[in-house]
């Protein structure tokens, strides 16, 4: 499908930048920094939520930023929210397009019970209140990849509220202390996914692909908690973790299951909250927090150089590093919400509340579902403590990298050597090697059996801390050599006999008298 | 043989007096001798050709699928019809062929109906003369009957005869007009504010809606969700019951249908109406109800309360807000449900590919008419976040309050209301354009809007000739899903006052064994 370039789309007005001037980032400006953060050097104080700026003459000026985070994730299901389409990631365009889904006229949507399901797994999973009955509302605008002219969303009564994300964030010098902080979490609604607009400059034409409209996706709104861009970054980095582990959503940011709407205001302590700016479609988590500290520095600049800041919604460009307006101002938005026809109230039952007879394939049972509530990250990560007495930050790391969990069970399974030897081998040898090639866990080389047989063959002594490491670069090197024959191919084993090792000695000292001599 | 009722011709069919094919036959053939009406938009003749031939294989071997195997139908052009085009009577989807079938259309596929065509319309079901569609207005078969012509000789004969042709009311006038005409054996209507009952009434036919949600309305292409139910237009009380028995029940595909199973209907006849409470609502007699009407309403009040029923009359005071409350509703469901129609993915689409932004202004220019405009412009206004409260919300109270007007009255005991379907019958053409659209709708639902905001049954019974030899209709209201006890009782209403048909002989002589007078026999009812 193709449709005429849309008028002022973002590549079109890359041209009428009204980017921070230079000065601000390249120390004159703002400094910025976070209660949490104490890696970035200009960081002003470690422990308050205030940024210093240096004014000539005028001493100093203290800013607080506010930020709160609007997070999409797209739910993991077969099916789209309310069409049968297959929800699958780079499938061929438009491939996956029901008549719903194009919005064909007298098609209706039909509610799909898992993301439903999904969504009140999320909401007792993040501590929300789940209302027993909620609604379904239009929300229209015209766009090329919005067929139908409007989104199916819950805007007057969403399916869970009141909830809270409690995320760790490392402080100290070595980052070795952990402070829990909590966002609010304002609600969680079940809504529509917009298909794509692929933009042809070339031709001046706008590529239309449907696969994506109408996945259902959980839109988590957090509160203005959060005080600079490491802050959000964690908190979504929580939340990616408990949503993989509920499985209610892949959370993957690289396919656009996670995205990330940022609002952020910047004020001095005490005061009113400042005019606020939503930076759109974090997509990456690479530059989420950089986004978010960029625009706050440039808001503090814009004030401290007498200017104002506008309602506006921009985005992060990632090659210059700053946020720059998205939307023309004159077409401020209104949405036109109406509650949306065809769809009867969405109603949830507990087990207390549950219609006699009624037909399990029509109810969704809310207690049911916490039942089925898995292991949260934060309890994975206590265990992981106990149990292995990992320190806290190391239940951090073991959790943040995709796959390193698995891997970690994998091995202590496989050896018998210590837990902490394990954990010191997995975060300092194998991430290292992982982080210096960029390779992902799933990617390595070197599997679970191998890395414990290594950690056997040290355990028992039978090779040296020193041959150990060199065996690990081996087999990151030799796929499918097991540590065991590249000891023996490098001969590497110590030597348990003491009268073979005598005559080793006595055999290295007649090869050379002088050495032998001057040792002496 | 036309002439006759689904039930009689099915009955024919079974026995074998005719065959789906020679029927087929005589109902395209009709349909090609009443073009003129314009009662139809697109007539799907190989279609049904082919589906009258598989009937009859199906008779042959013995396997009918019922009693709608090889009854000719038509659809009204706001059904989706996989592989038939589907138009609204719009430009907007003019040359827009559906995928996929309408949950009704298929059903009545299924038990074996033959699809003679689409049926015309206003443009979008927006009007209530079918005189609004892009493919033009529908013309009334009564305007050429015998009955009307004897009545108005002295107008009706000379140079501007031609001019003097009424509307059918609407806006599922092409509907109506193809059941009054014996084009077909039954049809779908769509019915949201009036839109089966009012061409009923002025086309001498039965116009049932049934309640909100027993039939599914997937593929039907939306004026206003929430009211919005496919109708029945039948020749017989009886034949509506049946077509109503095939479509009942829970579509997955419609989340608003009723989960209850439906069983096939039967409709009793009632031999005894003396348990019966007939309402009469006092409010629904209006300075601008014709008195010829007002007096077939009362004569049909007195039948009941001689016949032995209770009639009573009942107040539901809303129903003086109950248009301006429609208006509001409709207008802001219909700027949404059109919001769809940008050009993109199907339909009309301009020359202008400026921007995307100008492609959708110049699409929607082009394929919209100006009521249709009109409306998505009110629409909008009302649901703009400053409005929304002061329109939107407030006519959704009222909307409750029209609708617990009437479960107070069924609650207090009433069986069902008795009421006009329309102030007058059907007006000429030319007299009808002098308003505008926005105003005749306002005056031709009057009396029947309030039941779509309610979700309630209705169905619109023929009940006599009026002084011009023009079909009345009279409206009866039941309870929130019973529809079979209203239809058992417009059945008696029906038997008793045994409205005649129209007699088309003059006009298409060649036909005439076609409307041999089957049920001519008294208007001795006025």
């Amino acid at each position: 499908m193709a449709a005429p370039m849309l008028r002022g789309c973002c590549l079109a007005r890359r041209g009428a930048l009204a980017c921070i001037d230079g000065g601000s980032r390249h120390g004159r400006g703002a400094a910025i920094g976070c209660r949490s953060s104490g890696k970035r050097g200009r960081s002003s104080v470690a422990q308050q939520p205030l940024i210093t700026a240096q004014k000539s003459g005028k001493g100093e000026h203290a800013w607080a930023a506010v930020v709160g985070l609007e997070i999409h994730a797209q739910i993991s299901s077969n099916s789209k929210l309310f069409s049968g389409s297959q929800v699958q990631f780079a499938a061929p365009p438009n491939s996956l397009v029901s008549f719903f889904d194009a919005s064909l006229p007298g098609t209706l949507p039909v509610l799909n019970r898992r993301c439903v399901e999904a969504a009140v797994m999320t909401g007792l999973a993040l501590k929300c209140h789940i209302n027993k009955k909620s609604l379904f509302d239009r929300k229209h605008y015209f766009y090329a990849d919005l067929p139908a002219g409007y989104q199916i969303t819950q805007q007057r009564l969403p399916i869970a509220v009141n909830g809270s994300l409690e995320y760790s964030v490392c402080v100290g010098k070595k980052r070795s202390q952990v402070i829990t902080r909590t966002a609010r979490i304002k609600q969680i609604q079940l809504e529509q996914d917009s298909g794509k607009s692929l933009h042809d400059e070339l031709r001046s034409q706008t590529l239309i692909d449907l696969n994506r409209a109408g996945v259902g996706l959980l839109e988590v709104v957090l509160e203005p908690d959060m005080s600079c861009g490491e802050e959000a970054a964690t908190a979504v980095r929580e939340l990616q973790l408990i949503l993989q582990a509920l499985g209610t959503s892949q959370a993957n940011m690289a396919e656009g299951q996670l995205r990330v709407d940022a609002n952020i205001s910047v004020h001095h302590p005490g005061e009113p909250l400042g005019v606020r700016t939503e930076v759109k479609n974090l997509n990456s988590a690479r530059f989420l927090a950089r986004a978010i500290d960029s625009e706050i520095e440039r808001q503090i600049n814009e004030l401290e150089n007498g200017r104002e800041i506008l309602n506006e919604t921009r985005s992060f460009d990632c090659k210059l590093g700053c946020t720059i307006p998205m939307r023309d101002k004159e077409g401020k938005q209104d949405y036109r919400f109406m509650p949306e026809p065809n769809l009867p109230p969405l109603l949830l039952y507990d087990t207390a509340s549950l219609p006699p007879g009624a037909d399990p394939q029509q109810v969704i049972n809310i207690d049911r579902i916490r039942e089925q509530l898995p292991e949260l990250p934060s309890e994975t990560r206590e265990q992981l403590v106990q149990q292995y007495g990992m320190l806290p930050e190391h239940s951090f790391t073991i959790l943040n990298e995709v796959g390193l969990l698995e891997f970690f069970q994998n091995v202590i399974k496989e050896t018998r050597a210590e837990p902490k030897k394990v954990t010191s081998w997995i975060l300092n040898n194998f991430l290292g090697f992982l982080k210096q090639q960029n390779l992902a866990v799933n990617e390595s080389p070197v599997t679970p059996s191998a890395l414990a047989e290594l950690l056997n063959l040290l355990d028992r002594k039978a090779i040296s801390s020193s041959a150990a490491k060199q065996v690990f670069e081996e087999l990151w090197r030799s796929k499918g050599k097991t540590p065991s024959q590249i000891v023996s191919e490098k001969q590497l084993e110590l030597m348990q006999d003491g009268e073979a090792l005598n005559q080793v000695c006595l055999a290295v000292m007649e090869e050379h008298p002088q050495v032998y001599r001057s040792a002496r | 043989m036309l002439g006759r009722t689904l039930r009689e011709v099915s009955a024919a069919l079974k026995q074998g007096q005719i065959t789906p094919t020679e029927l087929c036959q005589k109902c395209l053939s009709l349909i090609k001798k009443t073009k003129f009406l314009n009662a139809y938009i697109t007539v799907s003749e190989e279609v049904a050709l082919k589906q009258a031939e598989e009937s009859e294989k199906r008779y042959k071997k013995g396997h009918s699928l019922g009693d709608l195997d090889g009854i000719p139908i038509a659809v009204k052009d706001n059904f989706s019809t996989s592989g038939i085009e589907t138009t609204c009577a719009s430009n907007m989807l003019k040359g827009y062929v559906p995928p996929y079938n309408a949950t009704v259309v298929q059903k009545l596929l299924d038990q074996g109906a033959v699809l003679m065509g689409k049926t015309n319309l206003d443009e979008f079901a927006m009007g209530s003369g079918s005189t609004d569609g892009v493919f033009g207005p529908v013309k009334n078969p009564w305007s050429y009957s015998k009955q009307y012509r004897e009545k108005t000789k002295h107008k009706a004969h000379g140079e501007n005869e031609d001019s003097n042709w009424l509307i059918t009311g609407g806006s599922s006038g092409g509907s109506a007009a193809a059941v009054a005409t014996f084009t077909c054996f039954a049809a779908l209507g769509s019915d949201t504010g009036g839109s089966t009952r009012n061409p009923a009434a002025h086309c001498g036919v039965v116009g049932f809606k049934p309640s909100y949600g027993l039939v599914s309305r997937h593929g039907l292409i939306p004026l206003v969700n929430s009211m919005d139910v496919p109708g029945i237009l039948t020749r017989c009380v009886d034949d509506a019951a049946i077509v109503l028995g095939m479509l009942a029940g829970h579509d997955p595909k419609d989340s608003t249908t009723v989960q209850d199973p439906v069983k096939p209907f039967t409709l009793p006849s009632l031999t005894d109406v003396s348990k019966l409470c007939i309402g009469i609502p006092k409010e629904y007699l209006t300075p601008e109800l014709s008195s010829e009407v007002q007096s077939l309403w009362s004569k049909a009040a007195n039948l009941f309360e001689s016949e032995g029923a209770k009639v009573i009359e009942v107040s539901l005071p809303h129903t003086s807000y109950s248009i301006v409350c429609y208006h509001v509703l409709c207008t802001s469901e219909v700027a949404s449900n059109m919001a769809r129609f940008d050009g993109l993915e199907y339909g009309h689409r301009c020359d202008i590919d400026v921007s995307t932004e100008a492609m959708y202004a110049a699409t929607r220019r082009e394929g919209f008419n100006d009521v249709v405009r009109g409306r998505i412009l009110s629409g909008n206004f009302f649901l703009l976040k400053e409005n929304y409260e002061n329109y939107f919300i407030k006519a959704q109270k009222v909307r409750r309050l029209i609708a617990n007007d009437f479960v107070n009255v069924f609650n207090s005991g009433v069986d069902v209301l008795l009421t006009p379907t329309t102030l007058r019958e059907a007006v000429p053409y030319q007299e009808f354009i002098k308003e505008d659209n926005r105003t005749r709708s306002a005056q031709d639902d009057i009396f029947t809007q309030a039941v779509n905001m309610a979700g309630l049954p209705a169905v619109s019974v023929p009940v006599a000739l009026s002084n011009q030899g023009l079909p009345v209709g009279l409206q009866f209201i039941g309870r929130a899903f019973h529809d079979q006890q209203l239809l058992t009782v417009a059945k008696w209403f029906e038997k008793q006052v045994q409205f005649p048909v129209t007699q088309l002989q003059e006009l298409m002589d060649d036909c005439s064994s076609v409307f041999e007078i089957e049920k001519l026999a008294s208007v001795n009812f006025c």
